[in-house]
């Protein structure tokens, strides 16, 4: 088999928190992601769904290294850059991207899109073949914009418009690996399928993989492969895309299952609804044992002493002492 | 009995750049006990709606006409035609609202105790003490363990969902017939909402109120509602039943909404049907229909009056009606 093209290990990163005062010192440390591995293949999506504060943000961009990992290893294509400077990783930018969630605010208000999609060429230094004003035309033509609209300022676009303009400044650099991070939770329904369709599309011509971090677990279903679900800054259950839908083996993962309403008067008011209690614990103090024991209908004592480790069940990877 | 009837609503906010047509010409009724859902994209004027019914919206950069009649405790009154300090005796007490933000909608200076307390005295010429007692039972209702230590405790200390539980306690003190509930999961994430969701119903059993459900999200309509507006551009395209909505939807852009939506019950095919382009400037509105430069159908209608004739809500069935050409007069 072909080497991954990101290999993730034990990864872990820790906020400190300050306490006020002259003689500030560390109090503590939120644990936004404590300990997550998983690989990604050439022209692969991987889903990293969870719900607010679970971390999959964070993942996200201490991969892209916009964060210094606390600890744990992340191999890009084979490389270990767990420990490279900004400048050494400068040249790897051009293969590894990022879109971002806020069409509104990653986009600067004061610089026309055609600028803001050149800027990459400006930073790498690079002189793409046929000059930079028709690379960029050309992108932003193949995500569906108007390339005459080359010197409107962002403004001017509704939001899965400017979500295209992210994803032409993404792909400028043809790069291999792309960190989604939840971008269609800010748009319209049908606009959001728009841009769900596009971002499949361009993975298949382009040879893209995907890291796509969302919330919304029917989103994830329809462009990844394979799904991990995150919960306080740990992996609950990884496994293909069909498997987990079909078969969830955590409770966690049932429970966000279940509590996704589905679009339909008859089936959604017979089906059987799993209904947590309770909020997501502060990651500062997360609960001893399986961290999802607070919130868990199958906990027992075990899960409150004992951390569970990630067991194989059929092609699942599953951290519960009592899957089913 | 009909709680609420609105006869021709628009709301249009004039702009350097012309009248923005938020709300164009729209009628709907409520029955007491009922929840009805107003169901849209962004900008198809279902906030709007209900700020002008409850008068939250400036009258000084609004124009607002039409007539809402409401029953209220002290008999019928039009909602859109009272005076603003005559409105404030019914605001909070027959109709409340809860809002999409529930960080930015409770005021952070004050404890959540003070907050529901003064809700209720200004209906209630009643003790404090007593309003401090029915603070504590609401709380205790929407399911904020220990109500009667935490009604001292301020918004911050809350998470998301409890301060949405709260704003729903203080929504509901005075006993309202009708609650008007903005998008009110939105900001929650998917096992918060299914809880919210479910608090909701059972409130409006024991407390016999009518909701007005203003939610985007089809999942969420589908559990909760008896009957469904859909909007598009300021105007209701279609209104019918909960269930004959989703099973025949007689709209093409209700079709196309329910097409685009991801759902986890059927097995993925791996592209989303997406309704192209995007929704016109509530400016300067399209002449026909303002889906019409959406529709993938429109060619099924003669001589392209989608494009310049304004189609009409007409009947399709019992209680269910779409604003179409296509299958005009035809009942199902």
């Amino acid at each position: 088999m072909a080497t991954p093209i990101l290999e993730v290990t034990n990864l872990a990163k820790f906020f400190p928190i300050q306490s006020q005062g002259i003689f500030s010192r560390v109090k503590g440390d939120n644990k936004a992601v404590n300990g997550i591995s998983f690989t990604l293949n050439a022209g692969e999506t991987l889903g990293l769904v969870g719900e607010s504060g679970c971390g999959k943000s964070t993942a996200g961009r201490t991969i892209l290294k916009l964060y210094e990992p606390t600890s744990g290893t992340i191999k890009f294509e084979g490389e270990d850059i767990t420990s490279y400077s900004a400048s050494k990783m400068k040249p790897l930018r051009t293969k590894m991207q990022m879109i971002f969630q806020d069409p509104y605010s990653s986009l600067n208000p004061r610089h026309t899109i055609g600028s803001i999609i050149a800027a990459s060429y400006e930073i790498q230094k690079i002189t793409p073949e046929n000059g930079v004003k028709r690379a960029v035309q050309d992108l932003m033509e193949r995500v569906g914009l108007n390339p005459e609209h080359y010197n409107r300022y962002p403004h001017e676009f509704s939001g899965g418009q400017r979500q295209r303009i992210g994803i032409a400044r993404a792909l400028a650099l043809k790069p291999k690996f792309i960190v989604c991070d939840e971008p269609v939770s800010a748009l319209d329904v049908s606009i959001q399928a728009q841009v769900i369709n596009l971002l499949d599309d361009l993975r298949d011509d382009f040879g893209l993989s995907y890291l796509f971090i969302a919330h919304d677990l029917s989103v994830v279903q329809h462009i990844s492969q394979r799904v991990a679900v995150m919960y306080l800054g740990k992996i609950m259950e990884l496994a293909p895309t069909e498997e987990l839908y079909k078969n969830p083996h955590h409770p966690y993962t049932k429970a966000l299952l279940s509590a996704i309403p589905i679009p339909d008067p008859i089936l959604e008011r017979k089906r059987e609804q799993i209904i947590l209690s309770g909020d997501i614990p502060n990651p500062v103090n997360p609960p001893t044992g399986c961290v999802f024991n607070t919130r868990c209908w199958k906990a027992q004592e075990k899960c409150r002493t004992t951390e569970p480790v990630i067991m194989q069940i059929g092609a699942s990877q599953v951290a519960c002492h009592f899957p089913d | 009995m009909t709680l609420l009837e609105v006869k021709n609503l628009s709301v249009g906010f004039p702009t350097p750049d012309g009248v923005v047509h938020a709300v164009n010409d729209i009628s709907f009724s409520i029955d007491a006990g009922e929840t009805l859902a107003i169901v849209g994209e962004s900008g198809s004027g279902k906030t709007v709606t209900n700020l002008a019914l409850m008068g939250l919206l400036n009258s000084n950069t609004a124009q607002i006409s039409g007539t809402a009649r409401f029953q209220s405790h002290t008999g019928e009154i039009d909602l859109l035609g009272i005076d603003p300090n005559e409105l404030q005796k019914y605001r909070g007490q027959d109709i409340s609202m809860i809002f999409q933000d529930p960080m930015s909608s409770l005021h952070p200076y004050f404890s959540i105790g003070d907050q529901i307390i003064e809700a209720h005295q200004v209906h209630n010429k009643v003790d404090p003490e007593v309003s401090k007692e029915r603070a504590i039972e609401l709380l205790g209702l929407v399911g904020i363990p220990d109500p009667a230590s935490r009604i001292t405790s301020f918004p911050h200390q809350f998470s998301g969902g409890m301060r949405q539980r709260v704003m729903i306690a203080m929504a509901l003190v005075n006993n309202p017939s009708l609650l008007i509930a903005d998008e009110p999961t939105t900001a929650l994430d998917v096992t918060v909402q299914a809880q919210i969701l479910s608090l909701l119903k059972d409130l409006q059993r024991e407390f016999k109120m009518a909701i007005i459900l203003i939610t985007h999200d089809l999942g969420v309509v589908a559990g909760a509602a008896d009957r469904v507006n859909v909007m598009y551009a300021g105007r209701i395209v279609e209104s019918a039943n909960v269930f004959d909505l989703y099973a025949k939807p007689a709209m093409p852009y209700t079709q196309g909404l329910l097409d685009s939506v991801p759902r986890l019950d059927r097995p993925h095919t791996n592209r989303l049907s997406a309704i192209p382009g995007q929704p016109p400037s509530m400016i300067s509105l399209p002449d026909g229909c303002s889906f019409a430069p959406r529709c993938s159908r429109i060619s099924e209608v003669a001589g392209s009056k989608c494009l310049t004739a304004l189609p009409e809500l007409t009947l399709r069935g019992d209680h269910h009606s779409a604003r179409c050409f296509i299958g005009e007069g035809v009942r199902a």
